[in-house]
C-alpha cells in the first residue's frame, strides 16, 4: 500500500476547514491565513502527486476499503486522466478564491470562520468527488457538496440570498434524488448477479445490464448531472445564485461544482450505460445545442453581470455536454479541455467582475462606464477574461472550443452548423459587457474609482498566466487527457469516424 | 382453549380434551415479563411509597426494569439456536403464541433502549420549574381552582413511569406476538396507557385533553376493526396462529371473502397504528397535544411496534396471500408519502410538521414493506426487505426523539414556543443546539452522511429489488419535495430575523441533553459506518414460522 494520496488531499481541507470554523472568532486575519495556507498546501500535494502520475496508466493512485458491505459499498478513491485534471482544477482555483475573497465575508452576518471553513470543507468534497470510483461513495460526496455550498449562497450574499440558496438546494436535491433512485436500481442489478452486490465503478462496468434497465438507470443518473451542469431546461436556478453568492462563491459553484455534471456524464452515463448514452445521443444533444444559442442569447440580453456570466456558462456547458455526446475523440478531449478552461476564464470573470461590482456597489451593466480611464489594471484583465471566455484564439478556451466544434462537425456537419452562432454571440456578449462598463465617458458614480490593489492582481495573477500558457501549449493537458478518452470511447464501443474531408487531421492527437 | 366451536379441526379438539400445562420458556418471555413487572411493581410504588420519594423510586425502577430487560434480550439472542430451515433463529414458545426470533429480539432491545431514552425525557425538572412536564393533577379541571393549587403544591403524576412501563412492555410483545389473540391483547396494552400520557399534558391542557380523546375514539375505532378482522380470518383459517393461517391460505380451503375481508379488516388497524393515509388523521392533532416528550415516544416506540407487528403478521400469516395484500400497500404507500408532505409543506407548527413528517416516514417504511425480499428469496448477500425496515426503524426512532427532545428546549413565558415563527433567529441565540435540530432534519431529508439516508437507501433499494419501482419513483420525489420544509425550518432558523424577543433555550438537566447526544451520535455514525448495525440486522435472520 503506498501513500494515499487522494486521501490526504480529501481530507487535509476537510480538517483545515473544521479547524478554521473552531478558531476564535475574533481571530482577524487568521482564520484568512489558515484558510489560504491549508489551501496552498492541498495545491502542493496535488502537484506532487501529479508528478508521480503515469500518463497512459490508467486509474492511478487506487484506495479500496471495503465500506458497508451489505450495500456493497466500497470507500474507493483513483484518478484517471480525467479526474486528475478536475481535482488539479479543483486545487488550483481555491486558494485564488480564498485570497480574491479576503474581505468579502467581513461584513456579512455570519463569522469569517464560517466562510472560510465551509469554503474548504467544499474543496475537500469536490476533491472527493471527482476520485471516487465507487458509485455508492461519488453519490455521498455528490449530495455532501451541497451543503457547504448551501451555506455560503445562503450565508454571505446578497439582499435576496436565502431564496436563491433554497432554490439551489430544491433543484439539486430534486436531480439528486432521482439519482438516488438509479444508484438504487443498480444495487438491484448488481446484487442480482453472481458477484453480490456491489458499487466499484470497474466491477459495474463489466456487469451485463438489461436494455430497458440501463436505459432507465441512465435517465436517472443524466437529469441529476444536467440540473447540475446545468443544461437547459432546468438551468434557472444558476443565474439566482450567483447573482446572490459572494464571487467567490460563484466561482466555487460554476467553476469546481457544475463541472461534477459533466464529469458525472462522461464517468457514469458512458462509463455504465453505454448502449443507453448511443441511445439517448440525440436528445442529448439538441438540448446541448439549445443550451449553447439559448444561454448566449439570454447573456446579451442581461444587465446584471453576474446573471450574465450565469447565462454565458450554460452556453459553454452545452459546448461541453455537446463535446461529450459526440463520440470521438476530438470531442471528448475537447471536452474535457473545456472543462478545464472554463474553470479557469469563468474563474478570472467573475472575480475581475467581482473586484468591480464591489467598489462600486451595483451589479447592473447600466450603472457603469468609462471604468478603463480610472481603473486600467482591472479593465485590462476584465478585458483578458473576456476574451478568454468568448475563446480568443491564443487563449486557453479557443483550443478546446475549436476541438469541440471540430467533434461536431465529424459527427454531423448540421450540428455543428446549428451551434456556431453560439461562437458569434460569445463575443456579443462579452464585448457588449466591455464595451458598457469599460469604454465611453466616465460615469459619475464610478468616478475615483480605486484600482486594483496587489492581493487582487495576486489572486488573477496565476489564472491569466495559466490561460495565457495552455492557449499557447495545450500539450501537457491533452497529453493526460487522451487516453482516458480513448479507454471511455473503447469502452462505449465507438471509434472515431475515418475523415471523410480529405486531409482532414485528427486535431488533439 | 376449551371454548373452540365446533368449527375447529379434530385434533384442536382432542388437545383441548386432555387439559395440557402451558410449557413457557421462562428465559425467552423474560425481557417483557422483566417490563411489566416493573410496570406493576411501579404501580405499588404509586400505592405505597411516600410522595416525595415517588420520583426518584419510579425512576430507579423503570431504569432497572429496562436495563434489566435489555441484558436478559442479549441472553437470549446469544442462547437462541438456528430454527427448523436455517433462515431463522429463536423458537415459538407460549403454546406458539409468542415468536421470540431474531427480529423480535432486534426489536426488543430497540424498544428498550428507546423506552430508557424516553424515561429520560419524562424524568426532565429543570425546563418546568423543578416539575416534570406532566398535569399536577390531571383531574383539576384546567383553570380552576383545584389545578391552580395542585401547580402551588408542585405535585406531579409519577404515574407516567409505570404507564410508560406497560406502554414497552406491550410493544414488546406486539411485534413478538404469533397468535392473533396476542396481538390484540398486545395492542391494547400498549394503546391504553399512550392514551392517558397524552392528556396529561401540564400546560396547554384543554389542547391535551383534546388529543387524548381523540386519540381513544379513534384507537377504540380502529380496535374494532382490527378484532372484526381477527374473526374473519378465524372465520377462515379455523386457528388463531400464524403458521396456520398460512397453511391455510395455501391449502386454499375456505372462503376467500373471509380472507379478504379479514386482511382488510386487521390492515386498517395497523395502519391506523402506524398513521398511514387514510388513517392517519389523528396523528397532527395527538402529536401537537400531547405533551412532547409523550410525542417523542409515541412517534418513535409505536411506529418500531407497529412495523414490527404488520411485517410478521403479513409476512408470516398472510404471506402466501402476498398478490392480493401487496396492491393495497402500493396504494396506500404512495398515498401516505404524498399526503405526508404535501401536507407537511402548510404546518406553522413545529410538532406538527414533525408529525406530518412522521407520516411520510411511514410511507417510507411501508415502500421497504413491499418490497417482500426474504431470505429465501434472494442471495445471502442482498439485503431483505426486514432487515430494510427494522434498519430504518432504528435510524428513524434515534432522529425522531432527539428531535422532540430539541423541541422541548425552545421556550417562551408559555411553555413550549412551538410555532414556527418562534424559531426564527435560533441559529444566532443558540447555535448548538440549531446546528443539532438542523442535524436531525437533515436525517428526516435523507440528506448523506447521516442515518436517514442509509434508511432510505435501503427500504428503497428493498422495494426496488422487489419490482415495486413506481413506488420508489413516488418516494424519491416525495423526498425531494419534503426536502424542502425540513429545509424550510432551517432557513427559518438560521437566516430569519426573530420576531419580538426571539426565542430562547431554556437549560436542560443531564438527562435531556443525554437524550439529544444520543440521538446525534446515532444518527450520525448510522449515517457514516451503518455496516455493523446493518449486519447485525442481516444476521438475525427471517421471522420464525
Amino acid at each position: 500500500m503506498s501513500f494515499p494520496w487522494l486521501t490526504v488531499a480529501l481530507l487535509l481541507p476537510l480538517v483545515g476547514g473544521a479547524v478554521v470554523a473552531l478558531l476564535p472568532r475574533a481571530g482577524g486575519q487568521l482564520p484568512k491565513m489558515v484558510a489560504l495556507g491549508v489551501s496552498v498546501a492541498t495545491l502542493v500535494l496535488v502537484v506532487a502527486m501529479t508528478t508521480q502520475y503515469d500518463v497512459g496508466g490508467g486509474m492511478q493512485f487506487v484506495e479500496e476499503h471495503v465500506w458497508i458491505e451489505a450495500f456493497g459499498a466500497y470507500y474507493a478513491l483513483g484518478v484517471d486522466g480525467l479526474g486528475l485534471a478536475m481535482v488539479l482544477l479543483t486545487v488550483i482555483l481555491s486558494p485564488v478564491v480564498i485570497l480574491a475573497s479576503w474581505d468579502d465575508a467581513d461584513e456579512g452576518r455570519w463569522s469569517t470562520n464560517a466562510f472560510f471553513g465551509w469554503m474548504l470543507a467544499l474543496e475537500g468534497l469536490a476533491i472527493g468527488v471527482f476520485a471516487a470510483t465507487d458509485v455508492f461513495l461519488f453519490y455521498v460526496l455528490f449530495e455532501a457538496t451541497l451543503i457547504p455550498i448551501y451555506f455560503l449562497i445562503g450565508g454571505f450574499g446578497g439582499p435576496e440570498r436565502a431564496h436563491a440558496a433554497l432554490k439551489f438546494l430544491i433543484y439539486s436535491l430534486f436531480g439528486g434524488l432521482i439519482m438516488l433512485a438509479a444508484v438504487i436500481g443498480l444495487y438491484a442489478v448488481s446484487a442480482g448477479s453472481d458477484g453480490g452486490p456491489t458499487y466499484l465503478l470497474r466491477e459495474l462496468s463489466g456487469l451485463p445490464i438489461e436494455q430497458n434497465t440501463g436505459r432507465w438507470l441512465f435517465v436517472g443518473f443524466f437529469i441529476a448531472f444536467a440540473v447540475k451542469a446545468p443544461m437547459f431546461p432546468v438551468h434557472t436556478w444558476l443565474p439566482d445564485a450567483t447573482s446572490q453568492g459572494t464571487p467567490g462563491t460563484s466561482v466555487l459553484l460554476v467553476s469546481i461544482l457544475d463541472k461534477i455534471g459533466t464529469f458525472g456524464m462522461l464517468r457514469f452515463c458512458l462509463g455504465l450505460f453505454p448502449e443507453a448514452s448511443r441511445w439517448a445521443t440525440p436528445v442529448v444533444l439538441a438540448l446541448a445545442a439549445v443550451s449553447v444559442l439559448y444561454g448566449a442569447l439570454l447573456a446579451i440580453g442581461q444587465n446584471n453581470i453576474p446573471r450574465l456570466i450565469a447565462y454565458t456558462s450554460i452556453s459553454h456547458f452545452g459546448f461541453i455536454v455537446l463535446g461529450i455526446f459526440v463520440f470521438n475523440s476530438q470531442g471528448q478531449a475537447g471536452s474535457i479541455l473545456y472543462m478545464f478552461n472554463h474553470g479557469l476564464s469563468t474563474a478570472a470573470l467573475f472575480l475581475v467582475t467581482g473586484f468591480l461590482i464591489k467598489r462600486r456597489g451595483s451589479q447592473l451593466i447600466s450603472d457603469f462606464g468609462g471604468v478603463e480611464k480610472v481603473a486600467p489594471v482591472l479593465a485590462g484583465l476584465m478585458l483578458v477574461a473576456g476574451l478568454s471566455s468568448l475563446s480568443l484564439p491564443g487563449l486557453a478556451p479557443f483550443v478546446s472550443e475549436l476541438l469541440v466544434m471540430v467533434g461536431a462537425f465529424v459527427y454531423s456537419p448540421l450540428l455543428a452548423a446549428v451551434v456556431v452562432p453560439g461562437v458569434v454571440l460569445a463575443a456579443l456578449y462579452i464585448l457588449l459587457m466591455y464595451q458598457r462598463t469599460m469604454t465611453g465617458p466616465t460615469a459619475p458614480a464610478v468616478e475615483g474609482m480605486a484600482d486594483l490593489k496587489v492581493r487582487e492582481v495576486s489572486a488573477l495573477a496565476p489564472l491569466v498566466l495559466l490561460i495565457v500558457l495552455l492557449g499557447f501549449y495545450p500539450t501537457p493537458l491533452l497529453d493526460v487527457i487522451n487516453p482516458s478518452v480513448a479507454d471511455t470511447l473503447s469502452y462505449v464501443g465507438v471509434t472515431d469516424p475515418a475523415p471523410a474531408v480529405a486531409g482532414g487531421t485528427e486535431a488533439g492527437q | 382453549m376449551t371454548a373452540l366451536s365446533a368449527s375447529v379441526p379434530a385434533g384442536a379438539l382432542v388437545r383441548a380434551a386432555e387439559f395440557e400445562a402451558p410449557q413457557l420458556d421462562y428465559l425467552a418471555l423474560s425481557p417483557v415479563l422483566v417490563v411489566l413487572g416493573a410496570a406493576i411493581a411501579g404501580v405499588l410504588i404509586e400505592a405505597f411509597v411516600a410522595r416525595s420519594a415517588r420520583y426518584g423510586a419510579h425512576l430507579g425502577l423503570a431504569a432497572v426494569g429496562l436495563v434489566g430487560a435489555l441484558v436478559l434480550t442479549v441472553v437470549v439472542a446469544f442462547d437462541s439456536t438456528v430454527a427448523e430451515g436455517g433462515t431463522a433463529l429463536g423458537a415459538v414458545t407460549g403454546l406458539g403464541s409468542v415468536a421470540v426470533d431474531g427480529p423480535a429480539l432486534i426489536m426488543w432491545g430497540l424498544l428498550l433502549v428507546l423506552g430508557l431514552i424516553s424515561v429520560m425525557l419524562f424524568a426532565e425538572r429543570q425546563l418546568d420549574g423543578g416539575v416534570t412536564a406532566f398535569a399536577g393533577q390531571a383531574a383539576a379541571l384546567p383553570g380552576s381552582e383545584a389545578e391552580r393549587q395542585a401547580s402551588v403544591k408542585q405535585l406531579e403524576h409519577t404515574e407516567v413511569f409505570p404507564l410508560l412501563m406497560f406502554a414497552v412492555g406491550g410493544m414488546m410483545l406486539f411485534p413478538a406476538a404469533n397468535n392473533l389473540l396476542v396481538l390484540f391483547v398486545a395492542l391494547e396494552v400498549f394503546s391504553l396507557p399512550l392514551y392517558l400520557l397524552c392528556g396529561l399534558a401540564r400546560r396547554r391542557r384543554l389542547l391535551s385533553q383534546e388529543s387524548a380523546m381523540k386519540y381513544f375514539l379513534l384507537g377504540a375505532f380502529s380496535s374494532g376493526f382490527f378484532v372484526y378482522g381477527i374473526a374473519l380470518i378465524y372465520g377462515y383459517a379455523g386457528t388463531m396462529e400464524y403458521a396456520g393461517i398460512a397453511a391455510a391460505i395455501e391449502g386454499t380451503s375456505g372462503n376467500q371473502g373471509l380472507l379478504l375481508g379479514g386482511i382488510a379488516l386487521m390492515a386498517v388497524g395497523l395502519f391506523f397504528k402506524v398513521s398511514a393515509v387514510p388513517f392517519h388523521t389523528w396523528t397532527p392533532d395527538v402529536y401537537q397535544g400531547a405533551p412532547t416528550a409523550v410525542t417523542g415516544f409515541m412517534a418513535a416506540a409505536t411506529k418500531v411496534a407497529a412495523f414490527g407487528a404488520m411485517l410478521r403478521l403479513f409476512y408470516v400469516a398472510f404471506g402466501p396471500a402476498r398478490w392480493d395484500w401487496l396492491p393495497i400497500f402500493w396504494a396506500v404507500a404512495i398515498l401516505t408519502m404524498v399526503v405526508g408532505v404535501v401536507l407537511a409543506l402548510t404546518q406553522a407548527d413545529v410538532k406538527r410538521l414533525l408529525a406530518y413528517s412522521s407520516i411520510a416516514h411511514a410511507g417510507f417504511i411501508l415502500t421497504g414493506l413491499l418490497g417482500v425480499q426474504q431470505l429465501s428469496e434472494v442471495g445471502g448477500t442482498q439485503i431483505t426487505s426486514v432487515q430494510a425496515v427494522l434498519f430504518y426503524l432504528v435510524t428513524y426512532g434515534f432522529m425522531t426523539l432527539g428531535a422532540f427532545a430539541v423541541v422541548t428546549l425552545v421556550r417562551d413565558s408559555g411553555g413550549e414556543a412551538n410555532h414556527l415563527s418562534r424559531w426564527a433567529g435560533l441559529g444566532k441565540e443558540a447555535p448548538v443546539l440549531a446546528g443539532v435540530f438542523a442535524f436531525f432534519l437533515l436525517a428526516m431529508a435523507g440528506i448523506p452522511l447521516t442515518s436517514g439516508f442509509t434508511g432510505k437507501w435501503a427500504v428503497f433499494a428493498s422495494a426496488l429489488s422487489g419490482g415495486a419501482w413506481p413506488v420508489v419513483v413516488v418516494a424519491v420525489v416525495m423526498s425531494a419535495v419534503a426536502g424542502y420544509f425540513y429545509i424550510r425550518l432551517i432557513v427559518t432558523m438560521y437566516f430569519d430575523e426573530p420576531v419580538g424577543a426571539g426565542p430562547t433555550v431554556t437549560a436542560p438537566s443531564a438527562l435531556t441533553l443525554v437524550v439529544i447526544t444520543v440521538g446525534f451520535a446515532v444518527t450520525l455514525v448510522l449515517g457514516i459506518v451503518p455496516g455493523p448495525v446493518l449486519d447485525l440486522i442481516g444476521n438475525a435472520g427471517e421471522f420464525i414460522r
